[in-house]
This record gives C-alpha cells, sequence and structure tokens, in this order.
C-alpha cells in the first residue's frame, strides 16, 4: 500500500525520509494492553496533521482471555494518507506486535515486505507456547520476507519508569505508550499533541501520568538513536474543502446525529436502551448530554427499552432505542406496536455477526431483512442506513425526520465496523441541517353528529398520510390508542373487516409514500453506458468505492450506487437497475439486498457475499468487480 | 368498613398549576361501548375509578391510563382522558416513558395478574424499585380471563383449569409480597365489592408520589367465580376482612374480638383478643421504613380462605425516579454547534 515513494534526508532525528503518500498500520497485543487508545491517540495526531484517514478496531469477543492468548489478541488499523481514502486498508504495510501471539494472528494481513515491529521482551519460551509456538518465528523463516524491527519494549519502558518509583508491574503497562512514542517518531507525528492528551487523561493520576508520559519520551528517543530504522516516512497532509474537521466514529457520530435531531425538531430526545455490543457506546454518549434536553433511560430489558420509547413518543418526546441485532428481534413486537400507534420511534439497530450471540464484536449486515420483515402482520416500517462513520450523523437525522414527518417508526442501520471505525468529518455549518418541527394537534378536528367538536386521532393528513400527534395533557383532544385495529379516522377500535383492509393500505400508502420525499440515487462513477453497475448499502461503501475508482482506473467502465433508503426504494431506482447491463450487489450476509432487489425490480441482481466478521477489502471487491466484467 | 383514614396527603408538585376545574364521574366516562361479561368485577372497579377521579383533583387531559393485553388492560378505553392500550406485559415500561417525558401527568396501569406478573413481571418489579411517578392497579382474579380460563401467576395450586386438567403445579406469586420484595413505596390492597374503600384507595395511590401500586381483588364470574367470596362478601367481611388503619391496632371481628399479633416465630398471626394482652396487637404504622412487618401482613392469608388485611400496607416516601435527573430543555442549534466544535478539532482554508 505504501503508493509512491522519494527518499530525502532530513527527517528525525537526522535520518533519511520518505514521502509516502499512504500506509495502513495495524497495531496487535493483549486485550489489556491498550491497542486500541494507542492505535486512537495514533489516529488522532495523524487527524490533527491533516491526513486523510480510516479506521478499523478489532475487538475481542472475550473483555480479558487469558493472556498471550490468540483469543484475548486486540488489534487496530489505520490508514493514513496525503489522498482521501475510504477504507482502512487491503492489507498493513507496518505490524506492531506487541506478543507473539498478536504476531501468529495478524501476520497474514501484513503485506509482502512489510514492516514487523515486534516487542521482543515478550518473546519467552512461555509467551511462544501460549501463542501455539512450537519454535520462535524468528528462527522458522516465517518472517522472511518481512522488514522486522527487534524492539525490547517492556524492558526499556520499566528501566526508564522504574526510576520514578513506579513498581515493575505497574510500570510495564506503560509500555503502549513507548510504542505510540516509537511510531510518532517514524511517521513525523507532532508530539506534543500526544503530550497534552496524556496530561488530560490522566490527570489527578500523577504516577501513572508521568509513568506513560516518560514511557512516551522513551519510545520517541529510542527512535532518533537505533540504528534498527534507518529510514522515517512523511504522510503528506491531504488538500480538503475549507472548512472545522474533527475526527469521528460512527457510534458518535449516530448519537450527535440524534442529539442534532432534537434541537432541529426542537423536541427532547428521549433515549431507551439496554446495554448490547456494539450499540453502548451510544447510550454512553447521550446519558453524557442532558444539557443537549436529552434523557437516557437504561431500561430493563430490550423490550421496555421500546416501549418506554413508545411511551415518550405518546407524551410528546422524540423516541429513540438503541439496540443490535438480538435486541431488534427481542423489540419486534413492540415495533409493531408502534406501526400500529403511528408514532414516532426510531429504532438504531448496529448489527454486529449472528444469528443469537453470533461474533457480538465483529461486523454483518445481516439484520436488513429482518428490519423489513421482522414482525407479525403486514407491519412496513421505513428503513435506512448509513454508509460510513460520519455519515451516521446524517443518517441518524434523515431517521428522524422521516419518523417525525409520517409518525412512524424507522429503523436505522449501522453496524459494529461503522460503529468503531473513525475518519475525519467536515463539521456541517448547523444553519445548513434541516428544520424537523413537525407540531402538536391543539384543536379538535372533527365535528360529531350534533356539532360538537371532537378529536379523531387517526383523521390523516392528506399529502403524507399521518394521523395528528396530539399529546396528553392537551386539553380537549383527550384520545385512547391502542394496538387493536382501529376505525379509520375515529380511530375507535374497529373489527370491520373493510375497515382492516383499509387500514392495512393506509399503513402501507404512507411508508411508501415517503419516497417522494427522498432524492433520487446518485450514480457515481460511469453513469452513462458502465459496464456493471454496483449497487450496495451501508458500511460496504468504502470498500465498494475504492474498489470501483481501481477498476475504473484500469479502463472498464463501472458505475456505483449506494443506498440510504432501503425502503421504501428511492423514486429512480428501478429506471437506474434497468439501464444496467449487469448489477452486482456486495453485502455482509448472504445476498438479503439483492434479495430485495430480485423481487421488487425483476433484476438479475448478482450478490457477492462475505460474513466473516470482517469488512470487504476493496481488493476482495475488485476481483469480484475483474471476475463479472470477463 | 369506614375508609382508612389519611395520615399524610403529600403534595404533588408539578401537577399544580392552577385551580382545577371540578368533575363529575360522568365527566370521566368515555362513549366506548364497555364490553367485559356482564357481572365482572371489572364494572364495579371501573365505576369506583371513576367517582375517585374528581377526588383526585387532576384535569381530565392530565391523565394518562395505560394498559397492558388482558381483560383488565382494557380499561383505558372506557375512561374519558388519555389512554394507550399496549401490548402484553409492557404497561409499566410505556407508562415509565410517558412518565419521565412528561412529570405533570398523572400516569395509571391497569392490568391483571397474567400481565402484571407473568409476562410483564419483570418491568412491574422495575417500576416499582426505580419509584417511578405511576399509580399501578392489579387486578388479580386468579385466572386468565381473556384467553378462556388458563390458570394465572396467582392461581392457587392444584387449581383445575382448562391447562391444567389435573391440577396446576405452579405455586403462586402474592402480589403485595412481590410489591414489598421490590421495595414499592406505596403498597396496598382493595376489593371489587367495596365501592367507598375503592375510591379512598385509589385516591391515597394517586396522592403518593412515586410508584403506588394497589391489588384489587377482582370476581371473574365466568372463569373464576367467587374466588374471594369468602372473604368479600357482605356478610363475611366483617369475619374475613382485616382493616388496616394507620395508628391503631390492628383488630376485627366482631366487636374486634379478633386481632393480629407478631410471632417472632411464625410472623403475623391473627389471634382472639382474649387470649392476648391488649397492648400484644400489633399496631399498624404504614410509615415503618424497614418493609418487613408490612411483609409478614402480606402473608397472613396466602389465599382467600382465611382473615386477609385490606388498605394500605405500605406508604413511605423516596425520591421520585427521574426528577433530580430531568434534563432541560434541547438549547437549539447554536448549542448543538458548540457541541459539533467541541474537543479536537482542526481548520483548513
Ligand atoms: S372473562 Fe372474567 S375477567 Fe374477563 S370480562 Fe369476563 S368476567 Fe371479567
Amino acid at each position: 500500500m505504501l503508493d509512491d515513494t522519494d527518499v530525502t534526508v532530513g527527517g528525525s532525528g537526522g535520518k533519511p525520509s520518505e514521502e509516502v503518500t499512504g500506509v495502513v498500520i495495524r497495531l496487535a497485543g493483549d486485550s489489556g494492553d491498550g491497542m486500541q487508545l494507542t492505535g486512537n491517540q495514533f489516529t488522532a495526531v495523524s487527524a490533527l496533521a491533516g491526513n486523510a484517514l480510516s479506521t478499523l478496531p478489532d475487538f475481542p469477543a472475550e473483555i480479558r482471555a487469558p493472556a498471550g492468548t490468540l483469543p484475548g489478541v486486540s488489534a487496530f488499523q489505520v490508514h493514513i494518507a496525503g489522498h482521501e481514502v475510504t477504507t482502512p486498508g487491503d492489507a498493513a504495510d507496518v505490524l506492531v506486535a506487541m506478543n507473539p501471539a498478536a504476531l501468529r494472528a495478524e501476520l497474514p494481513k501484513v503485506v509482502p515486505g512489510g514492516t514487523v515491529v515486534l516487542n521482543t521482551d515478550a518473546f519467552g519460551e512461555r509467551d511462544l507456547r501460549k501463542a501455539g509456538y512450537d519454535v520462535d518465528p524468528r528462527d522458522t523463516g516465517d518472517l522472511e520476507g518481512f522488514e522486522v524491527v527487534e524492539v525490547p519494549m517492556t524492558s526499556l519502558t520499566v528501566t526508564a519508569v522504574k526510576e520514578l518509583g513506579v513498581k515493575s508491574r505497574d510500570a510495564e503497562r506503560s509500555k503502549n505508550f513507548f510504542a505510540l512514542g516509537l511510531l510518532c517518531w517514524m511517521y513525523h507525528r507532532d508530539p506534543e499533541g500526544v503530550r497534552s492528551w496524556i496530561r488530560d487523561r490522566f490527570n489527578g493520576k500523577d504516577q501513572v501520568l508521568a509513568a506513560n508520559l516518560t514511557a512516551f519520551e522513551v519510545g520517541l528517543n529510542f527512535g532518533e538513536t537505533t540504528e534498527l530504522i534507518p529510514v522515517t516516512r512523511v504522510v503528506p497532509p491531504v488538500v480538503r474543502e475549507p472548512g472545522t474537521y474533527r475526527s469521528i466514529s460512527g457510534n458518535t457520530a449516530l448519537s450527535w446525529g440524534l442529539i442534532a435531531a432534537g434541537q432541529l425538531a426542537e423536541l427532547p430526545l428521549f433515549l431507551g436502551s439496554y446495554p448490547i455490543t456494539p450499540a453502548s457506546d451510544i447510550l454512553h454518549e447521550l446519558s453524557r448530554h442532558p444539557g443537549m434536553g436529552v434523557r437516557t433511560f437504561q431500561a430493563e430489558d430490550e423490550i421496555a427499552a421500546c416501549t418506554a420509547a413508545i411511551g415518550a413518543a405518546f407524551a410528546g418526546d422524540l423516541a429513540v432505542t438503541t439496540t443490535s441485532g438480538p435486541g431488534l428481534a427481542l423489540k419486534a413486537e413492540a415495533i409493531g406496536l408502534a406501526v400500529s400507534l403511528e408514532l414516532p420511534l426510531v429504532v438504531v439497530d448496529i448489527q454486529r455477526g449472528g444469528p443469537s450471540t453470533g461474533l457480538p464484536t465483529k461486523t454483518e449486515q445481516a439484520d436488513l431483512l429482518q428490519a423489513m420483515f421482522g414482525r407479525h402482520g403486514e407491519s412496513p416500517v421505513p428503513v435506512v442506513a448509513a454508509s460510513r462513520p460520519s455519515d451516521c450523523f446524517d443518517a441518524a437525522v434523515e431517521a428522524a425526520r422521516i419518523a417525525l414527518a409520517y409518525r412512524t417508526p424507522v429503523i436505522l442501520l449501522s453496524d459494529g465496523y461503522l460503529a468503531n471505525s473513525a475518519e475525519p468529518w467536515r463539521l456541517p455549518a448547523v444553519e445548513s441541517l434541516p428544520d424537523l418541527r413537525v407540531g402538536f394537534a391543539t384543536e379538535p378536528n372533527h365535528t360529531a353528529p350534533d356539532g360538537t367538536p371532537e378529536f379523531w386521532p387517526y383523521l390523516r393528513d392528506p399529502d403524507t398520510l399521518a394521523r395528528p400527534w396530539a399529546v396528553p395533557g392537551t386539553p380537549g383532544l383527550e384520545h385512547r390508542i391502542g394496538g387493536i385495529e382501529k376505525a379509520d379516522g375515529s380511530g375507535d377500535i374497529s373489527y370491520d373487516p373493510a375497515n382492516h383492509q383499509r387500514m392495512t393500505e393506509l399503513r402501507a400508502a404512507k411508508v411508501a409514500g415517503i419516497a417522494g420525499t427522498v432524492p433520487p440515487v446518485e450514480v457515481q462513477g460511469d453513469a452513462e453506458d458502465p459496464e456493471v453497475l454496483v449497487v450496495g448499502w451501508g458500511s460496504t461503501w468504502g470498500a465498494i468505492t475504492d474498489a470501483v475508482e481501481r477498476v475504473r482506473a484500469g479502463g472498464r467502465r463501472v458505475a456505483h450506487v449506494h443506498l440510504r433508503h432501503l425502503n421504501p426504494f428511492p423514486p429512480n431506482l428501478g429506471e437506474v437497475l434497468a439501464d444496467a447491463p449487469r448489477v452486482l450487489v456486495p453485502e455482509m450476509n448472504l445476498g438479503q439486498l439483492a434479495l430485495l432487489l430480485r423481487s421488487t425490480f425483476l433484476v438479475d441482481a448478482r450478490p457477492v457475499n462475505k460474513v466473516a466478521g470482517q469488512p470487504f477489502t476493496a481488493a476482495e471487491l475488485v476481483v469480484e468487480l475483474e471476475k463479472i466484467l470477463d | 368498613m369506614t375508609p382508612p383514614p389519611t395520615p399524610v396527603s403529600v403534595a404533588a408538585p408539578g401537577r399544580d398549576r392552577g385551580p382545577v376545574p371540578g368533575t363529575t364521574r360522568a365527566d370521566w366516562q368515555s362513549d366506548q361501548e364497555v364490553r367485559w361479561c356482564p357481572g365482572c368485577g371489572d364494572y364495579s372497579i371501573l365505576a369506583a375509578f371513576q367517582f375517585a377521579l374528581p377526588d383526585m383533583g387532576v384535569r381530565r387531559e392530565d391523565v394518562v391510563v395505560v394498559g397492558g393485553i388482558g381483560c383488565a388492560a382494557r380499561f383505558p378505553y372506557y375512561v374519558d382522558s388519555y389512554g394507550l392500550h399496549g401490548i402484553h406485559g409492557r404497561a409499566p415500561a410505556i407508562a415509565t416513558g410517558i412518565a419521565l417525558a412528561n412529570p405533570d401527568l398523572s400516569v395509571f396501569v391497569v392490568g391483571g395478574d397474567g400481565d402484571l406478573l407473568s409476562i410483564g413481571g419483570n418491568h412491574l418489579l422495575h417500576a416499582l424499585r426505580r419509584n417511578v411517578d405511576l399509580t399501578i392497579l392489579l387486578f388479580n382474579n386468579r385466572i386468565y380471563g381473556l384467553t378462556k380460563g388458563q390458570y394465572s401467576p396467582t392461581s392457587e395450586q392444584g387449581k383445575v383449569t382448562k391447562s391444567s386438567p389435573r391440577g396446576s403445579e405452579d405455586a403462586p406469586l402474592h402480589p403485595l409480597s412481590v410489591a414489598l420484595g421490590a421495595d414499592a413505596t406505596f403498597v396496598a390492597r382493595t376489593h371489587d365489592m367495596d365501592r367507598a374503600h375503592m375510591v379512598e384507595t385509589f385516591r391515597r395511590a394517586h396522592a403518593h408520589r412515586g410508584a403506588a401500586f394497589v391489588e384489587v381483588l377482582q370476581n371473574c364470574n365466568v372463569f373464576n367465580d367467587g374466588a374471594y367470596a369468602e372473604i368479600t362478601s357482605k356478610s363475611a367481611r366483617e369475619e374475613m376482612v382485616i382493616p388496616l388503619r394507620q395508628g391503631e391496632p390492628i383488630r376485627f371481628g366482631p366487636d374486634g374480638s379478633r386481632g393480629v399479633v407478631l410471632d417472632p416465630d411464625v410472623g403475623a398471626v391473627v389471634v382472639d383478643v382474649a387470649d392476648v394482652a391488649e397492648d400484644a396487637l400489633l399496631v399498624h404504622d404504614e410509615t415503618r421504613d424497614d418493609p418487613g412487618i408490612a411483609f409478614a401482613l402480606s402473608r397472613l392469608a396466602p389465599n382467600p380462605d382465611a382473615p386477609t388485611p385490606m388498605g394500605v400496607f405500605r406508604a413511605v416516601e423516596r425520591p421520585v425516579y427521574g426528577i433530580a435527573t430531568s434534563p432541560g430543555p434541547p438549547p437549539g442549534r447554536d448549542a448543538l454547534g458548540a457541541l459539533l466544535h467541541s474537543g479536537s478539532t482542526w481548520t483548513v482554508g
């Protein structure tokens, strides 16, 4: 992935440095080694240096598997570049492995000729055995073809930190800051940013702060003095649109999108949630913002989380419930109630590998059909999806817009990859964000036969087919609603067969009508006469975009459509599909969107599927595109 | 019997928005046809509730009645206020969302023993332990009525029903014991044959700040007729109903000839007053912080074939859920801008 290099002398410590347009770095260690923290901090300083970037945290399923074993390996990949990047990279140019297990698990993800930085202090006989190595891989030829840099990180850290009076066991724990220092030196990152972050983060814990700072400095200095790394690398800043940027993860962007929706609708935001990986970070983030009009309710279970949100919606809040696949299954009956009550509700599903507990920390897109159809009865629910970390903000605002304007539950799909990966985000101007105000009913809307004004909760707006939202506390609009079928208009209980047919069709028509407010899909790449059209949704956006560009660079005509709206589909999707000679649908499931496209549009949508708990790499999709173009 | 006295009338701040227009029972009757079986105990409970509402000092628009699924859970349709008929078991959770979103509302939960103790048992426990500002009325008829007669979580062991032809194996739950076990701050029992007692109990439950739990013994005359006849019928009451009166020794029976004492080995027991010293009788104190004695009283008659305490078992004050953590209103776009720009950012161009 080191696209172009240009060697000059005069980098850090007077060593020669070379300019590279992009580099993929993978950090791996025990789950207790702080690799995620190190990776995130390296990402943050790279963002401040103006690089384009994309990250892929790769968590183990166990909180703390036995130290030094393969199930305990936690990895973090970051792609930094001087040009726009859309994926965390096909493979790593540099692997930092804190122990043999990390080396064993992650070496297959390193490019041939890549750099492997090893913490040699962790390569004792027991460590090797725990990782399943009979012989030290440094002696077997396993590392042949890689540039191996052996650094005794633990002992260098402990020696320096012990002078501060820190016990060796505690001193050892700062070794990830040594690694961070070394990486900052290797890539010319501004150490001052890291130093001030360490001071902030460990403020009040004097000894830990001093230990981490010292380890960081030792790592930096080691780079300066060692002969092991002869060349440092410079990644120039990317040329960007003017604006203010920040680095943001999908779950934070989604949380802020929900907060934004509350401001734009001028409604308090109510989150009912039950902790579940990988959605809990949204509960954590929203619970920090009561000052933004946010109430978080950590419920006793997924069902209570959803039904409490429905209660809050009835009472006039912008109501949200967040979960992952297993929780969406538990909420199904309650979402059906919200369909019947016709109340606004945003249901967020951060998808993970399934079925059942599946792969809780790994990504998948296999809840699309559950979102579409996972309820009893005819129960249409709009579905929207986010395509990249920063897009989670816009997707959340859009989900809230639909929910409020149409008084309907909306399912917003993200996934474990989007949730935890980060990228730079150009902050939107708040004035440019849409107005989501809908207003409550305040007056009776109907006249009884005897001439008295009355309120009919199911008298619909002729344009949107949305029913009025009258909240408790409003005098004169007292009414009762429930899950039993209601008479069209009055909302009274009705078991009349013709009325049920009409209400079922009205609910379907209301959701179908949302398409009228959805922008037509934009075709990226070769919109005219493509040889193949790639249709994607959700987090595959980055890999598809990159793959399409690579194949186009080889002279082929490829178009790409990425769907924000999965129900209803954008109004022009049928035409775009009909115009394409071949349609390829890459998904992290076994063909769920492909199934929908085939049944809706009668097109030969060909699925490309991956359910390995990892996102597609662009390289994998290039292979698939070349196959279909053959 | 005489209604229990009211020791403390806890005012409900936030519900106080100027003088509340007076209402009568008729103002609270909706235009919906009531569809319970003729003779069902639910009718008299509904009537008592609609008689009690004018005394509660609430506006019609500020009342929300939430039901789950079951005969009792149809209640919201019949009360002319705001109402939500939800899904089976979830009424306490739905009501929690409503109460958190608007603390000015008076939110009632109505459900049966199946709705609130079986499928919804979890939600009931958590609404009570959190002390959400709800008034929860559990109509206990010890049977599944709407699904036509299966044994319920409060049915006695050995009950023969369509789903237990050889007698049910399950040990029953005792609703008040469950509520006290969850540390509910207001716990009371009343029954469908005594309107005055129901009215007063509902009024007190509503006046309580926090989660109020009321078990209403209710007759399902179709599937479990006479379940409480031994205690609630007019002729039986004197012998079988133990009125709980704040600050008074617990006595009942002809001329107060029987009473309740605490036996350190057994718990609460019924005695002939003549057999014990009068000052040995248990003096009822619903404000005891420790729920232990209230719990002992809740075990006094595990089945409705023995003298059964009726009235307020417990009424203590604890912070109301969600009030201290109430968020402010959404501050608007400028504050959003400040949030987006908070922390580490960089500027290009
Ligand atoms: S089945 Fe029983 S509880 Fe239900 S309405 Fe009929 S009598 Fe009442």
